[in-house]
């Protein structure tokens, strides 16, 4: 099948400044989406998605840096400062006006938190985009795999839901899979948090009685119930505490969690 | 209309209940305004619909839908029964008897359903109590904070307007017997008194002195109440409507840029740059801002004034994420800490019992001698617990910005005693050193993209 496929050059906006060019969008990918292993899956998944659909986009490549939202949550205000306007003085210089993101904290960051430092974009998350995309009818959502009937369970992210208040983008998406979409009891503005916001990714839970992320995973399962089903989610760190959830419960082989967008290149025949 | 001695003393008893009220308020105020400026008078008309929505409208209450509706019946009947408190001051300041009769079919009306509130207020506060003492609803009955006080505070109140619908009916039924047995007509209709009519006799003299004592209660019990109204958790039946009303409007995700800071990395990143010169106070001396806040001056008086607010309903802490799961963060407690220093280090309203955490021997709070917000009340453990997830803020029936406050303090711990765990710093140094939180190059950051295939459209 080698020769049905091509291979993808992610532009640059360097390359695109170069040509005297500008993309329709930025493609902000973030540092989960950039070094996590697990989470480089779905910005291939989303650039596979990009380029079905022939849109103009371009990233920022190695000129990316983290938005300073892991700072900004831990109280490091100095630290989240300097990331932000560094951050904006390249936005600026590319005179960017459009920036998609996969991770809601790099969304939320951007969006609400960057205008006060000088920087002014539309900023759009993952979900909405796809949602967009699917609504326009530039993505079907066939010829690939197919899930019709397959439980999912969607799991908000604090920082897409409560936060920034999209709730149903996500979930109209993964609608477009024909699947047997399952509620958990705390879903939407009620959703239980994975455990790792609020720059709780990167230290041990304090002492308790239990991890977050069992509390939920135990939660997703209870939903889901027996069978080959499939924890969703639109954040990476979700991403991260599910998984680790899942596989604590030793439930790899039956639950797979998987990000949306993973979800619509898989039933668009994208990633095969 | 007979203005006699006991009209009087009623009116230098209600003067006394009103002038002690307005006292307590105004130290209240003078604590809200400790705390740091803050303007919030944008957006008027959505603010307004929102205390119509939140606050009158009660629409977050509804997420849990039984409480809701027994607390909208004390609430309900808490308004409306005041229009006869209305007509109780004018009888007692002029003697008259039932001014307001005159309204004819609209009076009765009005009588009819205070007597079906105050049964249903009688009802709901019943289950209150039994849910709180008896069926020991995890929130209500459990916590840390829940020490002595707001426990005694919560059961006070509810057998307080137990006792107040009480002496209304005993005030009714008496008034009722009274014209019975006159064989004159009662202005108004009283379909719950109605069948007790009988319950107290038929005594015209018990009965006259019955009807003036229920009255008497029923009216000191209201300034009562209102004078204790600032040492209690019920504090929020005032201030729910400004808290409601200076809620944040912007995103909950959005959090405070401190433009101090701004303006000294503008400065470090270039030299030419002109920090605004810093603000003064009266005698022209620079303020100098703590970075987050370490005690409560360095809230802002939204903060201060959510304090206030706070019903102490669990609300919050019943979906926080790190309590849920056994640690030690609970956002009430947050709330209620910011209270308690405040008034330990303001003023205080009348009864004021602060329980510190140290001398009840709560050991699970390893608070500190510091005599600050924090460490002497609100422990950093709590504060590295939070995830920042906002479900405490979606939860507050009355807007309460919970992580705000978490959020304060913990900037105070980063930035002013760089008292992160470890792991944070750690963070920390990746993003200044690689631009990413985790230890990886910089120069690998687009490897990702390296033999990504999509199938060829032909």
């Amino acid at each position: 099948m080698e020769e049905n496929k091509r291979l993808v050059k992610v532009p640059t906006m360097a390359q695109m400044a170069a040509n005297g060019e500008e993309p329709e969008i930025l493609f902000w990918v973030g540092c989960a989406g950039a070094f996590d292993d697990r989470y480089k899956r779905v910005t291939r998944a989303f650039v596979q998605i990009l380029e079905h659909v022939e849109v103009k986009y371009a990233v920022l490549g190695t000129e990316e840096s983290c938005t300073g939202d892991p700072a900004k949550r831990a109280g490091n205000e100095f630290l989240f400062q300097m990331q932000a306007l560094t951050n904006i003085e390249v936005l600026n210089a590319y005179n960017v006006k459009k920036i998609v993101t996969a991770c809601p904290h790099c969304f939320n960051t951007i969006k609400n938190e960057y205008p006060d430092l000088g920087g002014n974009y539309e900023v759009i998350h993952h979900s909405t985009f796809l949602q967009q995309l699917i609504n326009e009818g530039k993505v079907h959502v066939q010829g690939g795999e197919a899930f019709k009937g397959k439980r999912i369970t969607y799991h908000d992210s604090c920082y897409l839901g409560r936060a920034n208040d999209i709730y149903e983008a996500p979930r109209e998406v993964l609608a477009a899979l024909d699947a047997d979409l399952v509620e958990m009891k705390r879903s939407r503005a009620n959703g239980l948090c994975c455990g790792a916001g609020g720059a709780q990714m990167w230290k041990e839970p304090e002492p308790g009685r239990k991890d977050i992320n069992i509390e939920r995973t135990e939660e997703a399962l209870a939903t889901l119930g027996t069978g080959n089903s499939v924890i969703a989610t639109a954040c990476p760190f979700c991403m991260v505490m599910m998984s680790d959830g899942v596989k604590n419960k030793e439930q790899e082989e039956n639950v797979k969690v998987f990000d949306i967008a993973e979800l619509i290149a898989q039933a668009e025949g994208l990633s095969k | 209309m007979a203005i006699g001695l006991e009209n009087i003393i009623f009116l230098l008893v209600a003067a006394l209940g009103i002038g002690l009220f307005v006292w307590q308020i105004s130290r209240i105020r003078k604590n809200v305004l400790m705390g740091r400026d803050l303007v919030l008078a944008d957006n008027p008309s959505e603010r307004l619909n929102k205390v119509l929505l939140v606050a009158f409208g009660q629409q977050k209450m509804f997420k849990r839908m039984i409480p809701a509706v027994l607390h909208l019946f004390v609430y309900i009947g808490f308004l409306v029964i005041n229009i006869e408190v209305i007509e109780i001051l004018i009888d007692g300041i002029f003697g008259t008897h039932r001014i307001l009769g005159f309204a004819g079919v609209l009076y009765s009306g009005l009588m009819a359903i205070n007597e079906i509130l105050a049964l249903l207020v009688i009802v709901a506060c019943a289950i209150f109590l039994w849910r709180r003492n008896v069926k020991k609803v995890p929130r209500l009955a459990y916590g840390v904070e829940m020490r002595a006080w707001p426990e005694l505070d919560a059961n006070i109140i509810l057998v307080t307007e137990i006792v107040l619908m009480l002496a209304l009916f005993a005030f009714n039924i008496s008034d009722l017997k009274l014209a019975q047995l006159q064989g004159h007509q009662v202005a108004g209709s009283f379909p719950v008194s109605h069948f007790f009519v009988n319950a107290l006799g038929s005594d015209p003299e018990t009965l006259h002195v019955i009807g003036r004592v229920g009255w008497w209660f029923h009216i000191l019990g209201i300034l009562a109440f209102m004078n204790y109204l600032p040492s209690s958790k019920h504090f929020h039946i005032i201030m729910a409507f400004p808290n409601v009303y200076f809620s944040k409007l912007l995103p909950k995700g959005k959090f405070t840029t401190n433009p101090a800071i701004t303006h000294e990395i503008k400065a470090m990143l270039d030299p030419a740059y002109q920090p605004p010169a810093p603000e003064t106070d009266a005698d022209g001396n620079p303020i100098l801002q703590r970075f987050g806040a370490k005690d409560v001056e360095d809230l802002t008086w939204k903060q201060l004034m959510d304090s206030y607010t706070c019903t102490e309903c669990g609300r919050c802490t019943a979906v926080c994420p790190a309590n849920i799961t056994g640690k030690l963060l609970s956002p009430r407690k947050i709330v209620m800490d910011t209270r308690d220093r405040m008034e330990e280090k303001g003023e205080h309203p009348a009864i004021f019992a602060p329980n510190h955490y140290k001398e009840l021997g709560i050991d699970r709070v390893p608070v500190t001698e510091e005599n600050t917000l924090l460490r002497g009340y609100v422990t950093p453990e709590e504060l590295w617990a939070c995830t920042t997830c906002n479900a405490c803020v979606e939860a507050c029936p009355v807007n309460i910005d919970q992580l705000s406050t978490i959020m304060d303090l913990r900037r105070f711990l980063v930035l002013e005693e760089s008292a992160a765990p470890a792991a944070l710093n750690a963070m920390f140094s990746n993003i200044e050193n690689n631009g990413a939180p985790w230890a990886f190059s910089p120069s690998d950051r687009f490897n990702w993209a390296e033999d990504l295939y999509v199938p060829s459209k032909n």
